[in-house]
């Protein structure tokens, strides 16, 4: 009974109600566009965006600019500055990407430090805040993911055969560039309405480990789309639970979270194949 | 339907007119002058680092053109198959799933509809793999392999095939397959393009051979084309030229000279 108590106490409190709902939906949402962040090797272009977006958010609150439009408008034109840049092969994306957000983020921290209120809000923006979200970020946060549920579904055949095979793909009249941009602006809105629960720091994990967990349990590409965001959603709901029992940070619980099922899944497979291997050996 | 193909036979499909590209400053492929016509057989061989792939590229429109002009017959399917190697086999797909997504422009319905499924195993069947269509990609063998990849470009009905180094990596046996396939899919009255750096293997079974460094160094059949000259210019090193069953072979000149000195 105790026990029972103990479980639903954080639901009394609003800010939580609202933090989990964020969260959830975010973690299905970064499960969804992690799968072509992995399969991409974007990675590190999700890394970097958080950092540009950091950027964008610092700069919008010194100009009392509202944070979804001013950090969105940079989140998205950085993307597409990355894409850009990367196409200039004698850079290499990787550079191109650790100029752009790198900038950005150095920028975001100068403005805070010069202009912003105290240390504190920095700290809420790398490491995320559940006491900071407000109905506005369930509302965004839920606009974004049926958003993305929209691009995947109705681009599911021109996302796939993208990112498979660019060049072919190209030949086949997709028009790849676009359907690059149009990746790139979602993850970068992914990440804008994420940010203040999970925090700039943090987030780009929350776009690889359960991407990297499903891609371990399936070798369908299609599977691999719903077990991803189900791996995202669940780590996110019972990361912000235990968060509040436990009094850590809800973006690192969550995220050390996915990392145990990064493992669990990793160990598993291991056996797997192993016992895989071993009823071969004995053919 | 075979009848329209015949008649047309002949007439230009892709021409090229002095053709260049870059990487970076340097030119890759200078100045070249191709034209490849309906129902033809043609192989462009020459050393790795020649521009052969970056001039398929160029064709098929992935490669940006410096200077010169490519110009297409207007409405051609062209069906690409790219370099095996090129191919991430890690990649969560089965044969199925690859076949269909030259479709990808057209349909945007994301499963693979009843319809599909059964024009999927037609072409599967053509190529003798029907066997292996919901397999992971990762799990076929090489000549498997490569023919999921020309399934997928036959998917599209195309005009013109372009193979990109279709034996590479591949044993003997396979290269065998590929080259009857091809041979047959020619017969049926497609168009095809590859590029090849085996010259005994593939390129001396061709119809027309393209020798290539750069720009265009010699182009005809076999015959004509695989002569001691015209393989040093290609290849910057003295070979020999033999006769073996009606058909050119080409002898490694400097390997010739070691067995020699070693009697």
């Amino acid at each position: 009974m105790i026990l029972a108590l103990d479980i639903f106490e954080p639901y009394g409190f609003q800010f939580f109600r609202n933090g989990l709902i964020v969260a959830t939906i975010a973690g299905a949402l970064c499960g969804l566009l992690g799968v072509f962040v992995i399969l991409r090797g974007m990675s590190y272009i999700g890394h970097g965006l958080s950092h540009a977006v950091f950027g964008g958010a610092a700069a919008s609150a010194v100009m009392k600019i509202n944070y979804f439009l001013g950090a969105g408008i940079w989140g998205v034109v950085s993307g597409l500055l990355i894409a850009r840049v990367a196409r200039r092969r004698v850079i290499g994306a990787d550079a191109a990407i650790g100029v752009v957000t790198t900038a950005s983020f150095a920028l975001g921290l100068a403005l805070m430090n010069r202009y912003g209120q105290a240390s504190k809000s920095i700290e809420a923006v790398l490491f995320g805040s559940v006491l900071g979200v407000k109905v506005a970020d369930i509302y965004a946060v839920t606009l974004v993911a049926i958003l993305g549920l929209a691009v995947v579904v109705l681009g599911y055949r021109k996302l796939l055969f993208s990112t498979f095979d660019r060049d072919v793909a190209q030949v086949s009249n997709v028009r790849v560039s676009l359907v690059e941009a149009v990746l790139l602006a979602m993850i970068s809105l992914t990440i804008l309405v994420t940010m203040r629960v999970i925090g700039t720091l943090l987030i780009s994990a929350l776009l690889v480990i359960p991407a990297a967990s499903a891609r371990m349990t399936t070798n369908s590409f299609s599977r691999l789309l719903w077990v991803s965001p189900i791996i995202g959603a669940v780590t996110c709901f019972v990361g912000m639970n235990l968060s509040y029992h436990l009094d850590t940070s809800a973006s690192a619980t969550i995220i050390l979270l996915d990392a145990l099922v990064f493992v669990s899944v990793y160990g598993f497979a291991g056996v797997r194949n192993r016992t895989k291997m071993a009823s071969l050996g004995h053919l | 339907m075979r009848q329209s193909i015949l008649s047309k036979n002949g007439s230009p499909l892709i021409v090229c007119e002095h053709v260049s590209c870059t990487y970076g400053n340097a030119p890759v492929v200078n100045d070249v002058y191709l034209k490849i016509n309906r129902g033809e057989f043609v192989g462009i061989v020459g050393p790795s680092g020649s521009g052969k792939t970056t001039l398929l590229k160029a064709i098929i429109g992935s490669q940006p053109v410096a200077h010169g002009s490519i110009t297409i017959e207007p409405h051609l399917t062209i069906g690409y198959v790219p370099q095996v190697e090129t191919v991430d086999w890690y990649f969560p797909v089965t044969v199925e799933e690859v076949v269909v997504m030259t479709r990808a422009k057209t349909k945007w319905w994301p499963r693979i509809t009843l319809q599909e499924r059964t024009e999927v195993r037609e072409v599967l069947e053509k190529l003798g793999i029907a066997d292996v269509a919901n397999r992971h990609i990762r799990e076929l063998s090489g000549g498997q392999q490569q023919r999921v990849f020309l399934a997928r470009a036959m998917f599209c009905q195309p005009d013109i095939l372009v193979l990109d180094e279709p034996t590479s990596g591949v044993d003997v046996r396979t290269r065998h397959e590929i080259l009857h396939l091809l041979a047959d899919l020619h017969q049926d009255g497609l168009t095809i393009l590859l590029t090849t750096h085996d010259l005994n293997g593939l390129a001396a079974h061709l119809p027309r051979v393209i020798c290539f460094k750069k720009t265009v160094i010699a182009d005809g059949s076999p015959r004509d084309v695989l002569t001691p000259q015209v393989l040093e210019a290609t290849y910057g090193a003295p070979m020999e030229v033999l006769e073996h069953g009606g058909m050119p072979l080409v002898v490694d000149h400097g390997r010739m000279t070691m067995r020699g000195e070693g009697k």
